[in-house]
């Protein structure tokens, strides 16, 4: 059989963009020219089917997120394209540091806002974008929380531009989701695809829930033995409910909602069959605002009424802490190179996007002079609501964008459009080249750890930069190559 | 050193029902392979309204379709999910119960409970036709004893297990003693007749036939002819289905199964608050043991027959399992019952 002849990765051209299954990128040990030379020998068909069996084992083994309509909840599976990114380890060295030298800036930075606030008094970073933050929470204010850890889980969006460098593009330090997807996409390839990872030297992805465990362990209050760690979850109706029962199991712990929990002496217990049960960590997937209604909102029938008093006492550890949305901000975000550089001296070993901060002079200059090629995103607004893209914009728009950006240059920053990295994806119309992104998370009780490798978000539409799953994104096995992997 | 891992009382309360309502969807087949066994030319509409008043349904059915022909009486229990006693309705408990507890049962058990919920929510019509109702029922109990097996070979035996148990094994005394009451559904307009004497050999042959038939839907025909007199009699089958010791579906049986798991709570995961419970189960126990068959069956004493007695077997299995909840299931502070009540 004339395998050329009907190669399929024939019609996959990356473009000018970076490809992160190039086999002719060095350090892979010829993993890459395996694994593309492996997916060929199989053929489009024989991947197809496979690819359809492994949907459907996620679908029955309900690996799936719960999408609401009118009528009723929908489970959809994160569609899951079979052939892997690959990193190498060198690469991954590198983006291992990055990211733990980020969360300890993180860190130090919500230590010192809810403490001294020198940075704020040095002038480094303004003082009006954390106090008057929508998620500053002045009830963390002069609250000491173990070893000066607020963010303990930690997803980092890393992007690879034309050039192949790593850039951060946000910091998720509230409650990041979408691990479950990394352990479980290697499961699935395990499964599925036996013959394409045979004798492939990976880093493992099995140890994320232990590594989580030890850290809420750690975190504990001080003197408990044994401490009781849980995951409260908003419950079964929650779109990321599969990621809280996996975390759960994986970790061994219980999955409780805030009706399981109770405040009694400013202590927090479990409702069981012999009673009520002391518990010492909480791992939250739920936002702050619900966390307790005598404190945050009133309405809120997810938390725990003196939740808070109970933390703040002393007797149990919530993770993520409170009040970590404001070190996540777009605004701070911007500022994140500089605030790496005051309290760990270093430069930052994953450079943000290039970013203009438009309360500054020379940024606002630079911002007006190249309006039709940056992208304008106000700070203060999540969900990409507000955003010019300038390429894209007609003259019009831009003329907007110019006197919202007079008007008040504090609210906005800009930053050029990055031309993400591809990796080969089966498509309808064979394997083509989609655009990528990264999410590594990081566990952190005492120290840092990353789980190697991380989320790999793939825009399943042609020439789509959005990865996210809720406008067409689908996910890929990240495959973190062993140090030393043979040649 | 109590090393035993607590188990969150929602999580309790929601084995218990998972399990019954597996339970119920199992034996709600076994109550339609034998309605349609019965089934006889030009009584068809009454043979499948006993089903309707087994269920104590008759209300909700006239409200929702008003005559009952048939067809709409297996729509009633096999599609119409809005029928909180119909097959949908019980797996799809089944199935938001399970959802509840993914962080405790095996992938296995979710995973098969997860494909047979998908297959369950989309009965056609035409399965409910002709020979394909008997395939129908047939897949469904299958269903449920597919799911039996993975929960017995899968499930780890901490406490939670015992909870399982308890509402698997409820609900299935309950719904034997359903089964049984079919015959007085079906019977009592023969039974308030008096056959002149020819006709009486032909009546006894044809109830044989059908208590036969109660004993195959029960699962029990093979067994009960091991151990009845070859003769047997209206009374043998109703003492093998409510008495026996070693049938798995008598009530009998599931009451010694239930002690059991009540004990082993108690002792070996050390909670209290089972001694309602059991003093409960000891209570019906003692009103099967002390039963006379012959006197049930013949009717009048005592008060109201087997029909009656059944009746009594029911509200005691409600009250056996409401002191199971009060026990472990539900937050029993006084502070927190009210705090529960303002919301």
């Amino acid at each position: 059989m004339d395998v050329a002849a009907e190669d399929p990765f024939r019609g996959y051209d990356p473009g000018p963009f970076f490809c992160e299954l190039d086999a002719a990128r060095g350090g892979d040990g010829g993993a890459a020219a395996t694994i593309r030379h492996r997916i060929a020998a199989l053929g489009l068909a024989a991947l197809r089917s496979r690819a359809r069996a492994a949907e459907t084992d996620l679908f029955n083994l309900g690996i799936t997120f719960t999408v609401y309509s009118e009528a009723n909840a929908i489970d959809r599976i994160l569609p899951f394209d079979c052939i892997p990114r690959v990193i190498t380890a060198a690469e991954w060295e590198r983006l291992d540091r990055g990211v733990r030298q980020r969360v300890a800036a993180l860190n130090a930075f919500l230590d010192d806002i809810y403490h001294a606030r020198q940075i704020l008094k040095d002038g480094v970073v303004p003082a009006d974008l954390v106090l008057g933050n929508a998620n500053y929470r002045s009830e963390m204010e002069e609250f000491p929380v173990r070893f000066g850890t607020y963010v303990h889980i930690a997803g980092i969006d890393i992007v690879r531009d034309q050039e192949g460098e790593f850039r951060v593009l946000e910091d998720n330090a509230r409650t990041p989701s979408g691990v479950s997807y990394v352990v479980e996409n290697r499961h699935l390839m395990l499964r599925a695809f036996p013959d394409v990872m045979s004798g492939m030297r990976l880093q493992p992805v099995d140890d994320y829930g232990q590594r989580l465990r030890a850290a809420l362990t750690e975190i504990a209050p001080e003197g408990v033995l044994d401490p009781q760690v849980v995951l409260l979850s908003p419950g079964i109706y929650n779109s990321a409910y599969f990621e809280h029962v996996f975390l759960a199991r994986e970790m061994g712990v219980p999955l409780v909602e805030g009706s399981d929990l109770c405040v009694e002496n400013e202590r927090v217990f479990m409702l069981t069959t012999a009673g009520l049960r002391p518990v010492h960590t909480i791992y939250r997937r739920i936002g702050d605002e619900f966390l307790d209604p005598t404190v945050f909102r009133a309405d809120s029938l997810l938390g725990v009424a003196g939740l808070l008093g109970a933390w703040r006492r002393g007797h149990v550890a919530l993770a993520n802490a409170v009040g970590t949305g404001v070190a996540d901000d777009k605004a701070i975000y911007a500022y994140m190179p500089r605030i790496i550089r005051y309290y760990l001296g270093e430069e930052a070993i994953l450079p943000n996007v290039e970013t203009h901060i438009c309360r500054e002079a020379a940024g606002l200059q630079y911002t007006l002079d190249h309006l039709d090629e940056l992208v304008v995103k106000p700070v203060g607004e999540s969900g990409g609501y507000g955003i010019t893209i300038g390429p894209r914009a007609s003259a019009a728009e831009l003329e907007r964008a110019r006197a919202a950006l007079a008007a008040d240059p504090a609210n906005w920053i800009s930053q050029p459009v990055v031309g993400l990295s591809v990796g080969p994806t089966l498509c309808e119309e064979g394997i083509r080249a989609r655009h990528l992104d990264l999410r590594p998370f990081a566990v952190t009780g005492r120290e840092s750890w990353v789980l190697p490798g991380g989320l790999t978000r793939v825009a399943l539409k042609p020439g789509s930069l959005i990865v996210n799953s809720s406008q067409g994104g689908g996910s890929k096995d990240t495959w973190v190559l062993a140090a030393g992997a043979p040649g | 050193m109590n090393l035993a891992p607590p188990l969150l009382a929602r999580y309790a309360e929601s084995l218990f029902w998972m399990a019954r309502y597996l339970e119920r969807v199992e034996n709600i087949a076994r109550l339609i392979e034998v309605t349609y066994t019965f089934e006889s030319p030009g009584r068809e509409s009454e043979s499948w309204y006993a089903l309707i008043r087994i269920n104590a349904d008759e209300e909700s059915f006239s409200r929702r379709h008003g005559a009952a022909d048939p067809e709409t009486i297996k729509r009633f229990y096999l599609i119409e999910a809005d029928n909180p006693t119909s097959i949908p309705a019980a797996i799809e408990a089944a199935r938001t119960n399970a959802r509840v507890l993914r962080p405790l049962i095996s992938t296995e058990m979710w995973k098969q409970l997860n494909q047979f919920h998908r297959e369950l929510t989309a009965i056609m019509p035409s399965e409910l036709e002709g020979d394909a109702l008997s395939r129908l029922s047939n897949r469904i109990r299958e269903g449920v004893q597919a799911q039996t097996g993975i929960t017995e070979g899968t499930f780890f035996r901490d406490q939670s297990w015992h909870f399982h148990e308890l509402g698997r094994l409820i609900e299935r005394a309950d719904q034997t003693t359903r089964l049984l009451d079919i015959k007085f559904h079906l019977l009592v307009p023969y039974g308030r007749e008096q056959p002149v004497a020819d006709k009486r050999e032909e009546r006894r042959l044809a109830e044989l036939t059908q208590w036969g038939a109660v004993l195959r839907a029960a699962g029990g025909y093979h067994a009960f002819r091991r151990v009845a007199p070859v003769e047997f009699s209206p009374a043998d089958v109703a003492s093998f289905l409510l008495t026996d010791a070693s049938f798995p579906r008598s009530v009998r049986l599931c009451l010694d199964e239930i002690e059991r798991h009540l004990a082993s709570l108690r002792v070996r995961h050390g909670l209290g608050g089972t001694l309602a419970a059991l003093e409960q189960a000891e209570e019906l126990h003692a009103l099967i043991a002390g039963a006379e068959m012959e006197r049930l069956i013949s009717g009048g004493l005592p008060v109201g027959g087997l029909h009656g007695f059944l009746d009594r077997l029911q509200r005691g299995l409600i009250l056996l399992a409401a002191h199971i909840g009060t026990a472990f299931f539900r937050d029993w502070r006084p502070l927190a019952q009210e705090q529960a009540q303002a919301q």
